[in-house]
This record gives structure tokens, C-alpha cells and sequence, in this order.
């Protein structure tokens, strides 16, 4: 009576797909081959357009269909009126926004859309803002697209004040969106820069000046609605980094400026040492040395052959120019490329010199952020609590206390700091790594304050979970350093900047190389008891250390090689005419 | 005779004629709706007499409502004969929209029913039943709907008599514009013949409220009485008001059986609540949460936690394990939400009572989050044109796979077989006996002697028409849905809906108003208090509101309409005494979604055929092989089709003028009675 509808079978249907996929395939075939023989042959008509036109439609990221339609065009082009050409690229423009739909991620589409707009006697701006904005909403994360708009931006002159309402819009409708997040923080400073520091701040241009320079700053009063706008996105939703990483660059972090932070001189190596306040190459930096108002001519070079770009340069003054212990010598450092220079005074009877900017005085490693008004990051770091309260294991909230307590009082937070820490890793043990790192960073700055404050030359750090070493260059006056009971596993490279060390002792680590030991004029004492040392071949660097009299290496896995003694003394040599060295 | 349309075939070309008294059938070869399929109705023909419709169904189902007509299509698309009956003479019964003229004939026909009882004659059936049969008569009175109230608000300009007899004088001329011009079915040009007055009454709302309009051009822009009844045709005014749940039964059960394809939607742009007299966006998407301006951060995080645990509560017994038995407000309170975000939570996220426990307001809430997203930023969905449309588009899916439908064509009783206690036939309101081996009916059609019980649950409805929206925004074609918690503890929760033009449900420059809550009065008693403390409700009709500035900030109310309707959602098949064979299906519930109407036609449909799938996807026009019975069938090519599409539909056009006048007559005469 009622018949069901009759459906054709899933093999039929197949059949017919797969036979209309090979029509479709054999039609784009026989077309490409002509638009590449009309290529070759070099037609340009409005065949040519018309041909790839169909090809494109169907697969927009054809890169050397579009090359081909730029030659049409151009050529086109020339035989037209001002009318017609305005109408060929309109058309064009249309074209591109059909394959946009095939293809909204097309590189190619995008790119000849920037093309024709340029070619465009009469580009019509207002249009292209309006595609782009079509496209953000359909998929906010477009790339291509912002690009685009970027270019568009530039070209029709959108106030900053429209675009920063664009981003309002789109951090409305969805704020796990970085690009704008980010298209805000390139908006603000032109929209709402920071004042000019006062001239009375300017007036000492010495290099002992403030060593922040804040570029991209954004005016206090927008800086506060925009901490609110953050923390209406993280208290809603605090595992999103989007808002997260914006509030770090509201935060900010502080340039340092560039200068020579150290110049040390030593009678007895004639030898001067100079810190810079970040890695350079200093040979070609127009480094020059001046001794007694005698420019002199001196070979840079950094302390370790690894190291091409290094805070620490070391030279050698001519033989005996300093080594009469009854002189007086002024060395003056001239850093021409930045105008900058660093006085050193070797007085009479003094064996070594040295002239710094302490850590402390330039309050250097709270330059993670920048010095905003402490009142504002203290307040900051309330809110941040209060959300920590609220969510204790969130990752990012305990990271950026962290930072908003070494910005405020790196040594007073040390506990809490380290406590936190301590959570991090374990709510977030895949990067626990990370976190160790970074925990020995700040303990080693937290360090290095002390010794400075102490105003000795040790620096002793023992067990305290070490992973890691850095800032070395601000060691560079250390005579004793102790890192026994960490978890190294290296002594880098960098290592080689503690100019002045004598002692060292790293007991009870996994110390595997010992590259850093390498060219340590004073190293007289190495202790690295219980370490992983497997090898003879990883103990050659320390051959250049010519006043090591005592090592200990009991409890790594060389000293249970055979001969070790006889192996060792052909290896250093100079060792063991002392005959002091414990192994 | 007249002529009914299914709106949802807005295209000219596609369009049913039903006649008084007769049927159509329409064998579909195949489809198009406006862009996917081409569609081919092959017969339409007027048949007069009784005996021409078939004597033999698998179903015949009563009534066009939600359920039903799920069940309809279901039974149809799985190749089951249907016969689709509605006493009405529009389609879907309690669940129907009606454009404003109608909604007037509508109400006029209420108050006349209220009038005359009418009385039956058993006398034309009886020589029809057989020895061994029993008969069960049906109900012919529609008792659903009780305590209808109207009230005009706007000027009337030249009359000044009582607006519900306004319509019966101004009505007809109007209906026959309406009538043939929504068969052409051109929206566009619809579009096109707004008038300049409410081009400017546009302006008008779109101005910030706040700034005072010079006296002049407001008297100029006000809408008259007379200017709603004009623009009548753009109004769909819902007898039931609902939102679809963007992963409710409705939607999931549209989606898989490509029914949507017959209807468009609208986003519900605005989530509102009442606090305090004041209306304002309830944050419940991650969004809303963060551009909220009510909430301190620790409210946001707050509340996000608790949003989030919703999202998959079951996971975490351990957190509301000693609140089972409890309220779920208790819970919200051992939460540590504020009483803000208690409330937004109860009122307008899980929409429950008070007195709710834990574990159900869970599932509420879970169930409106899960929603978020799907269909941008809201968990809900708005049939374009109303809902009375996704009934339509059932019956549209069961007449495409064979259903035959017959409007003002009701069934006067059931012929049960004596022996099995089986419904066997039905005879309907013209005397045919028609066998059937299942039986299909909306409650309505129930007589109180077949109930065990009389005592229902009502459901409170006032439907407005106000000028301006209760949050003015940004953009003002925005539909919303606000929850106003009760004053008192006991008392139900109201629920509003508004509707913007846009939505296709009023004339621009005016808002489309539901209010639904569960009845503990008249519909008056209970919902005009939400109405006076919401929109400006003046005492004379076109009455300036001059009480100061907050009453002209409030929406003026233009008309409004009252009424209760029976809620028989609570019934299942105990509640009646019938047989085994006859389904019941229970009428609106007053829940916002309509989940309980589509579980209730799954669960009928597997009764009936407990093999068969529930509304499979139907397939793909491409993919439908034809037996050759029709010129059509040989190679149906699209441009052919749309050809004889376009000669037919110039057919029907010859045809109607001269039909139409008595078309008109029978609408507003309404005697579904009367025998020819």
C-alpha cells in the first residue's frame, strides 16, 4: 500500500562519489595543464584569468596560479582606463573573497588580496575592515586574518582609539584569545603613554644612574583599569593564559640600560677584567682601554673559548706596565659604541682593584618586573592572594606572586617563595624542571644580595636543591664558593667568569663536566667529593688552572680507575709537583 | 471551503490547500526547501465527499500539537500509513501561533464556546457499529484553555469601544490581505511594504530612553490600536511560550531527523532576571561572567567554580553526597555563593523552586551549561515565525513520506473491539469509518468519563504587546528570556520571554511579551502584579505615561491577553481508562523546554512499533530512486521540476480568487460544525 521510500545503497552512493571525484580531478588536471602551457607560452589575456579563476575557486593555495594572475593583471593593466582597471581588481577582490570561503587559512589568498589593494586606484578600506571582521568572528584565532588586518589598519588610518575598542569587543565575547590580548598591549602605550620621567631624574647622566628604561609604558591611571580588566578574566577563569601572560606585560619588565657594570684589575697577572651589564662581543664593540691616559693596545678576549658573547671580557696589559706594587694606576675602560666608560684606581701597595655597581645598588634583580610604584604591585599581589585562597593549586596565580614578591622584597619572601615553589611543582610536574631552575636563579640572587650586604667575597650556597647556575658574571670578585649538596649537574662554561676564585667546593653533587674550570688564574683548592666525574678526559680543563694545589675527587667514578695516580700526573703535570692533592 | 497554508512552506511554489470538509493528499516525490531540496507536490485535489478517504490506517492521530506530530512523522517516515486529524482549523492545536487577527478570531471563538454547548447526534454512527464492538465517545468541546482576559491599551483613535469587539469589524478586510499575501509567500517583499510610520517608530526605540522625545513627534509615532490590527499579519503570537534547549530532545531529535531543515532560529541574545524592580543580564556563560559589572572578582571565581563542578557533578558524589535529601538552595548556601549568585543560580540558571532537592537543581544547572556554546553564547534557541512552527514541520516530514492530513476533521468515537478491548476503527465527524490498528489523541479530546481523575495542574500565560524592551541595549532586536524569582518563598517563579521583530513575531517598533508561570490563581491574579512592576500599564488607553521618570522608562504595555491552560504533563496512561491500543498525548507542560513532549512521542511511537528506529535522519534527495508511476519519475532534473512547479503554482493562483471570498467567511464564521 504505502511503499517505503527506496534510499540507493551505500555502495551505490560510493560508487557515484568516487566517479564524480574522478570527473572533478580529470576537469582540474586538463585545466592546469593549459593555464601552465598558456604560462609558458606567456599569454596574457583574459583567458588566462578566466582559467585559473576556475582552478582557484577549487583549490585557492595554488601559489603559482596567483604568480600567473599577477602577470595578467599587470599586464591588463596597462591597455585600461582608470574606470576599467578599478573595475578588474573589484572583481578581483570579489573573486579572492569566494575562495576565502573555500579556504579562509589560504596564504595565497591573503597575499594577493594585499596585492590588489595596492593596485587598487580607489581601495575601499571600509570594505576590507568589515571582510576582516566577518572572518575574526567566524574564527578569532585567524592569523592571516589578523594580518591582514594590520595592513588594513595601517592603510586606512583607524584611530587607536577604534581599534582598542575592537579588542574590547573581542576580549568580550571571548578572552582565550592572545592575539587580542596582545593587539592591546601594542595599542595602549601610543593611546595612553607613560608621562616623561621628570627632568630631575635626567639630570645625572652618569652610568650609575637608574639602570631602567621603560619603553612601551602605559600611564598609571589606564594601567590600573587595565589590572582589572585581568583580573576579571583570571578570577573567571585562572587556568587561561591568555590574561595571565597580558598581566605579566602589565607588570612589565624593566630594560636595563647598557653599561659596564665592573672593571677589575689584578697586579700580579697584569691582567684587567671587564663585566658588562649583558653579554657582548667585545670585539666588536669598540672596547678601549686607557692606562695612565695611555690608550693602549690590548687583545680581548672572553673567559672561555665557548663563549662568543659573554658579560666578562678579559686582556692583558703589556708586560710590567702595572707590576711595580709602588705605583699608582688609573685605568679608565671606554665602551664607545655606547658612550659609556668605568674609571678603576690601582692605589699603592694594593695587590688588585676593582671598581663596581653592586646588585643591590641597582636593585637589579627585581628588574623581572618592572619598578612600578611598590604600592600598585603591592596591591596586585593582594588580589593575587585572594585569588590563591580561592584557587590554591592554580599554576599561574603562584607563579606570578612569585614574581610580585622579588619584585617587592626579594629576600623578606624568601619562605613564602620557596614554598611556592614547592606547590608548583608538585601541581604542575611536568614542568617541574622549570621551576627548579628557576627557584635556583632566585636563591642565587637571593645570595648574592646577602654577600653584598655582608660585603665579603664568599658566596656559599649549600644544600639548597641547586639545579642550575647562573648570574656568574655578578661573581666575578668571589674567592670561596660553596655549592656542596645541590643537584648540579655541570659547572658550565660561564663558570670560567670567577676570575678571583681560589676555593671551590661542590661536594656531594652530580657533576658530570667540568668545562668551567678552565683558565682560573687563582683556583688553588677543588673539592668535588661524591660527584658522577666517569672520566680522565673530563678533568683536562682543569690542566689550565696553573695554582691548583688539592683536589679531591673521592667518591666519583674515576677514582676507581686503574693507575689513576700515574694518569693523573701525566694529565697535571703541575698538580702533582706539589704533591697536595687527595684523590 | 478555505485555504490553510503551512507557513513553513514559505516558498510560492510550495503550498498545501486544505479544505473544509474535504482532504488532500499530497504524494511528495521530492522536496525543496529553499535550498537543499526541490519539492514536487504532485496531487492536490479537493475530494467533497465522505467515502473518498481510504477506509484503512496504520495510525490516525488527533490533534496537530508537539507530540502528535512528532509521533506522525515518526510512524510515517518508517513507512506506517497516517491519518492526521485536527478538530481546529489550524494546525497545532495548544502549541499554535496565530498572527494577530487570528489570535482575535481565536479569542472570539473561546468566548462563543463559553456560550453554546454543542450538542451531538449519535444517531448518524450507530448503524455503523457491528455486534461485538463498543464505543467510546470523544470529547467535541476544547476545555484546556480557562480565565481569558483581554485589554487594550492603545489608542484607538476613532473607536473607542471595548477592543474585543473591535475585531469582528475590522478583521475580515484585513485576514483576506493577510491570507493572500502570505501565499505568495514573498517575505522579502513583505519586508518591503512597512510603512513610513513604523520606519520612524525604528528610530524611535533605537534613541537612548533616557532622552526626552519632544511631545509632538511622540503622539505622531505612537502605535494605535488600529495600526496593530493592520500589521496583524506580522505578528505569531504563541499560545505556548517555550525555548528550545540547544541540546534538548527537541533540538537532538530536529538535528537527527533533518526536520530542521523546515525551519530557522534565532539566538536568545539576553539572559535577564528582575532583582529589586530592576532588570538586569544574569552572567552564566564565561563571558558574561567576565564582562560583569555586578560581580566583585571573588564573586566571578565563585561562581565559575560552582559553574564548573555543575559541568560534571556526577564526578565529584563527595561534594553534595549529605545534600540529597536537601534543597538545592541549602547547598548553593554551603557553597559560599552570595545570595546574588544563589539567586542567579536558582532562578535563572536551574530554574527551580525553593523547594527543589540538591540533586535535580543539579542536573538543571548542568543541563543549561551543557546547552552553552552549542549555538553561540546561549544555551537556547527561538523558532523563527513562532513556535507553532516545529509541530508544522513534523506534519510536513509525515506528509512528505505519505501522511494525509485534514484540518476541521475530528473523530466523534472509537470502535473497540470487545473481545481484545482494542480499538479497531474510528468514526469520524462525518460518519466514514476508518479502521486503524493504532489510535493517536491529544488530552483534549479525552471525555471526563474516561479520566480516573479531574483535577489538573494549570499553567498562568499573559501575552503582551509593549513598545519598547525591558533592557534597552546596543541592539534592540534581541530575544530574552527573563526569570523574575517570586516575592514570597511558595510562590512560583514567573518566567518571561521577549520577543523582538526580528524574531518574526510582531510588527517592528514593537515587543512580543510571554509570561508563563505555574497557577496558584487566575492568570490575571498571578501575573499582573510582574506585569504592572514591569512595563508601564496605563489606566486610559493611549495614555502618556506622566508619573515621572521611572514610569517612562518602563516598556508601555499596548495589549495584553491572560489566560489559563490546562497542564496535563503530570498524566501518563494510568490516568485513563481506555484501551490498550489509544495513546494519549498531554498538552504543553509549563516547563521552559520541550523535552517532556518528545520523550513522551518516543516512548508512544516505541508502543506502537517497538522495532523501529525513532525518526532516522531522512535521506538525501539525491539519494531517492523513484518507481516510475508519474511523469515526474523519469529523471526528475531540478530545472525541470522547478518548471512544472512554477506551471502548478500558476494553476492554484487561477484558481484562488475565486475561492478566497468564501474561504474568509468560513475563518471568521468559525462553525466547525456546519455540514454542507
Amino acid at each position: 500500500m504505502h511503499g517505503r521510500v527506496k534510499v540507493k545503497s551505500t555502495a551505490q552512493q560510493e560508487e557515484e562519489k568516487r566517479k564524480e571525484r574522478e570527473k572533478k580531478l580529470k576537469a582540474f588536471v586538463s585545466a592546469r595543464d593549459a593555464v601552465l602551457r598558456k604560462r609558458s607560452a606567456g599569454e596574457h589575456d583574459e583567458e588566462a584569468l578566466q582559467l585559473t579563476q576556475q582552478l582557484l575557486s577549487s583549490n585557492p593555495d595554488f601559489a603559482t596560479l596567483w604568480n600567473y594572475r599577477r602577470e595578467v593583471l599587470l599586464q591588463l593593466e596597462t591597455s585600461r582606463e582608470k574606470d576599467e582597471v578599478q573595475k578588474l581588481y573589484e572583481s578581483e577582490l570579489h573573486f579572492i573573497e569566494a575562495c576565502l570561503k573555500v579556504n579562509p587559512k589560504s596564504y595565497g589568498c591573503w597575499h594577493h588580496r594585499s596585492w590588489v589593494n595596492t593596485r587598487l586606484p580607489q581601495p575601499d578600506w571600509t570594505r576590507e575592515l568589515g571582510l576582516c571582521d566577518r572572518c575574526l568572528s567566524l574564527d578569532e584565532r585567524n592569523f592571516h586574518c589578523w594580518d591582514y588586518r594590520r595592513v588594513v589598519v595601517k592603510e586606512s588610518g583607524v584611530s587607536v582609539e577604534q581599534e582598542l575598542q575592537f579588542t574590547d569587543r573581542l576580549i568580550g565575547s571571548n578572552f582565550s584569545n592572545y592575539s587580542s590580548w596582545h593587539y592591546r598591549s601594542t595599542l595602549l602605550p601610543q593611546l595612553h603613554p607613560q608621562p616623561a620621567p621628570d627632568s630631575a631624574s635626567n639630570t645625572s647622566p652618569s652610568p650609575t644612574a637608574s639602570p631602567q628604561i621603560h619603553s612601551h609604558r602605559v600611564c598609571e591611571e589606564q594601567l590600573l583599569k587595565e589590572y582589572e580588566l585581568a583580573h576579571n578574566a583570571f578570577f573567571t577563569d585562572p587556568n587561561d593564559q591568555s590574561a595571565w601572560f597580558y598581566y605579566r606585560w602589565l607588570l612589565g619588565r624593566a630594560e636595563r640600560e647598557e653599561m659596564i657594570s665592573c672593571v677589575y684589575v689584578s697586579r700580579e697577572r697584569e691582567r684587567v677584567s671587564v663585566a658588562f651589564s649583558k653579554p657582548v662581543h667585545a670585539q666588536s664593540e669598540g672596547l678601549m682601554l686607557v692606562l695612565d691616559g695611555q690608550p693602549q693596545q690590548v687583545e680581548w678576549r672572553s673567559t672561555h673559548p665557548r663563549l662568543r658573547h659573554s658579560p666578562v671580557w678579559l686582556c692583558d696589559l703589556p708586560p710590567g706596565s702595572v707590576s711595580d706594587i709602588s705605583n699608582e694606576h688609573n685605568l679608565t675602560v671606554h665602551w664607545t659604541e655606547k658612550y659609556t666608560h668605568r674609571d678603576c684606581a690601582l692605589y699603592t701597595g694594593c695587590a688588585e682593584s676593582w671598581c663596581r655597581d653592586s646588585a643591590t645598588d641597582q636593585e637589579l634583580f627585581r628588574s623581572e618586573l618592572s619598578v612600578e610604584k611598590s604600592s600598585v604591585l603591592q596591591a596586585e599581589l593582594q588580589s593575587c592572594n585572594q585569588l590563591l585562597e580561592l584557587e590554591p593549586q592554580n599554576k599561574w596565580c603562584l607563579l606570578t606572586i612569585i614574581l610580585l614578591m622579588r619584585a617587592l622584597d626579594p629576600l623578606g619572601h624568601e619562605k613564602e617563595t620557596l614554598a611556592h615553589f614547592q606547590t608548583l611543582k608538585e601541581v604542575d610536574p611536568m614542568r617541574s624542571s622549570y621551576y627548579s631552575d628557576l627557584c635556583s636563579k632566585f636563591l642565587i640572587e637571593n645570595t648574592i644580595l646577602k654577600m653584598e650586604y655582608a660585603e665579603v667575597r664568599v658566596f656559599s650556597l649549600s644544600n639548597k636543591n641547586l639545579t642550575t647556575l647562573c648570574h656568574l658574571d655578578q661573581l666575578l670578585l668571589v674567592t670561596h664558593i660553596n655549592l656542596s649538596s645541590n643537584q648540579l649537574l655541570r659547572l658550565p662554561p660561564q663558570f670560567a667568569m670567577l676570575q678571583c676564585l681560589e676555593v671551590l667546593e661542590a661536594d656531594d653533587n652530580a657533576i658530570e663536566s667540568l668545562e668551567g674550570l678552565y683558565h682560573l688564574p687563582k683556583l688553588e683548592e677543588v673539592s668535588l667529593r661524591n660527584n658522577q666525574i666517569c672520566k680522565l678526559s673530563d678533568l683536562e680543563s682543569l690542566a689550565s688552572c696553573t695554582k691548583l694545589t688539592r683536589l679531591d675527587l673521592r667518591g666519583n667514578p674515576v677514582h676507581k680507575t686503574a693507575n689513576i695516580d700515574s694518569e693523573l700526573s701525566q694529565l697535571l703535570p703541575l698538580l702533582c709537583k706539589s704533591q697536595a692533592f687527595v684523590v | 471551503m478555505f485555504l490553510l497554508y503551512f507557513k513553513t512552506w514559505r516558498i510560492p511554489v510550495l503550498k498545501i490547500c486544505c479544505v473544509h470538509f474535504g482532504y488532500c493528499v499530497f504524494k511528495c516525490v521530492y522536496f525543496s526547501v529553499r535550498h537543499d531540496i526541490a519539492c514536487h507536490v504532485t496531487v492536490c485535489s479537493f475530494k467533497m465527499a465522505a467515502e473518498d478517504l481510504p477506509s484503512q490506517f496504520d495510525v490516525v492521530i488527533l490533534g496537530t500539537g508537539l507530540t502528535e506530530s512528532v509521533i506522525a512523522a515518526a510512524c510515517s517516515r518508517v513507512g506506517q500509513s497516517v491519518l492526521h486529524l485536527d478538530r481546529r482549523n489550524y494546525y497545532a492545536g495548544n502549541w499554535a501561533s496565530f498572527t494577530f487577527n487570528g489570535l482575535l478570531s481565536w479569542i472570539e471563538e473561546y468566548k462563543n464556546q463559553q456560550k453554546v454547548q454543542i450538542t451531538e447526534s449519535e444517531q448518524v454512527w450507530r448503524s455503523l457499529i457491528d455486534e461485538g464492538e463498543d464505543v467510546v465517545p470523544l470529547s467535541s468541546v476544547d476545555s484546556s484553555i480557562s480565565n481569558l482576559e483581554v485589554f487594550c491599551y492603545a489608542s484607538e483613535e476613532e473607536e473607542k469601544e471595548e477592543e474585543t469587539k473591535a475585531p469582528l469589524t475590522s478583521c475580515q478586510p484585513v485576514n483576506a490581505e493577510t491570507v493572500s499575501e502570505e501565499t505568495t509567500g514573498d517575505s522579502t517583499e513583505a519586508q518591503d511594504t512597512v510603512t513610513e510610520p513604523s520606519q520612524s517608530q525604528e528610530e524611535k526605540d533605537s534613541q537612548p530612553i533616557s532622552s526626552p522625545a519632544d511631545p509632538p513627534v511622540e503622539v505622531e509615532k505612537k502605535i494605535t490600536y488600529q495600526k496593530l490590527v493592520k500589521e496583524g499579519r506580522r505578528f505569531n503570537i504563541d499560545l505556548v511560550s517555550k525555548l528550545m534547549y540547544s541540546r534538548g530532545a527537541l533540538v537532538d531529535l530536529l538535528i537527527k531527523s533533518n526536520v530542521s531543515r523546515y525551519a530557522e532560529f534565532k539566538n536568545i541574545g539576553h539572559i535577564l532576571t528582575c532583582r529589586n524592580g530592576k532588570v538586569e543580564q544574569v552572567p552564566c556563560s564565561r563571558a558574561d561572567v567576565f564582562a560583569s559589572k555586578q560581580l566583585t572578582v571573588v564573586e566571578k571565581r565563585m561562581l565559575m567554580k560552582f559553574l564548573t563542578f555543575c559541568l560534571d557533578f556526577e564526578q565529584h558524589p563527595e561534594e553534595y553526597q549529605d545534600y540529597t535529601e536537601k534543597p538545592f538552595r541549602e547547598f548553593l548556601k554551603n557553597k559560599k555563593l552570595t545570595e546574588n549568585l544563589q539567586d542567579f543560580v536558582l532562578h535563572s540558571i536551574a530554574m527551580v523552586t525553593q523547594q527543589t532537592l540538591t540533586e535535580e537543581g543539579l542536573k538543571a544547572t548542568q543541563h543549561f551549561l551543557r546547552c552553552l556554546g552549542r549555538y553561540g553564547n546561549t544555551p537556547f534557541l527561538f523558532p523563527l515565525y513562532g513556535l507553532g512552527e516545529i509541530p508544522q514541520c513534523f506534519c510536513r516530514m509525515c506528509a512528505v513520506f505519505g501522511g494525509i492530513y485534514c484540518l476541521r476533521h475530528s473523530v466523534q468515537c472509537l470502535v473497540v473491539d470487545k473481545a481484545s478491548n482494542k480499538v479497531k476503527a474510528v468514526i469520524d465527524t462525518r460518519g466514514q469509518k476508518i479502521s486503524c490498528s493504532h489510535f493517536v489523541v491529544e488530552d483534549s479530546y479525552i471525555r471526563d468519563e474516561q479520566r480516573q481523575s479531574t483535577a489538573y495542574r494549570q499553567i498562568s500565560r499573559a501575552v503582551l504587546i509593549t513598545d519598547r524592551s525591558v533592557l534597552p541595549s546596543e541592539s534592540d532586536q534581541q530575544i530574552s528570556l527573563v526569570t523574575i524569582p517570586p516575592l514570597e518563598s511558595s510562590a512560583p517563579a514567573v518566567r518571561m520571554v521577549e520577543l523582538c521583530s526580528s524574531s518574526m513575531t510582531c510588527m517592528p517598533g514593537t515587543y512580543l511579551v510571554h509570561l508563563t508561570c505555574s497557577s496558584s490563581g487566575t492568570a490575571q491574579e498571578d501575573l499582573a502584579p510582574v506585569v504592572s512592576e514591569l512595563f508601564h500599564v496605563s489606566t486610559i488607553p493611549g495614555e502618556e505615561p506622566s508619573e515621572g521618570a521611572e514610569e517612562r522608562s518602563k516598556p508601555a504595555v499596548l495589549w495584553v491577553m491572560y489566560f489559563n491552560m490546562r497542564d496535563t504533563s503530570a498524566l501518563d496512561s494510568s490516568s485513563y481508562s481506555l484501551p490498550s491500543n489509544v495513546h494519549v498525548c498531554t498538552g504543553p507542560d509549563g516547563s521552559l523546554g520541550s523535552d517532556c513532549s518528545i520523550k513522551l512521542a518516543e516512548s508512544v511511537f516505541h508502543h506502537i512499533l517497538p522495532d523501529e528506529e525513532f525518526c532516522p535522519p531522512a535521506p538525501n534527495p539525491e539519494d531517492i530512486i523513484y518507481d516510475g508511476d508519474g511523469p515526474q519519475a523519469e529523471g526528475p532534473g531540478f530545472d525541470e521540476s522547478v518548471n512544472t512547479e512554477a506551471e502548478e503554482e500558476g494553476a492554484a493562483h487561477e484558481k484562488n480568487p475565486s475561492t478566497e471570498p468564501a474561504e474568509m467567511d468560513s475563518v471568521a464564521d468559525t462553525t466547525p460544525s456546519s455540514e454542507e
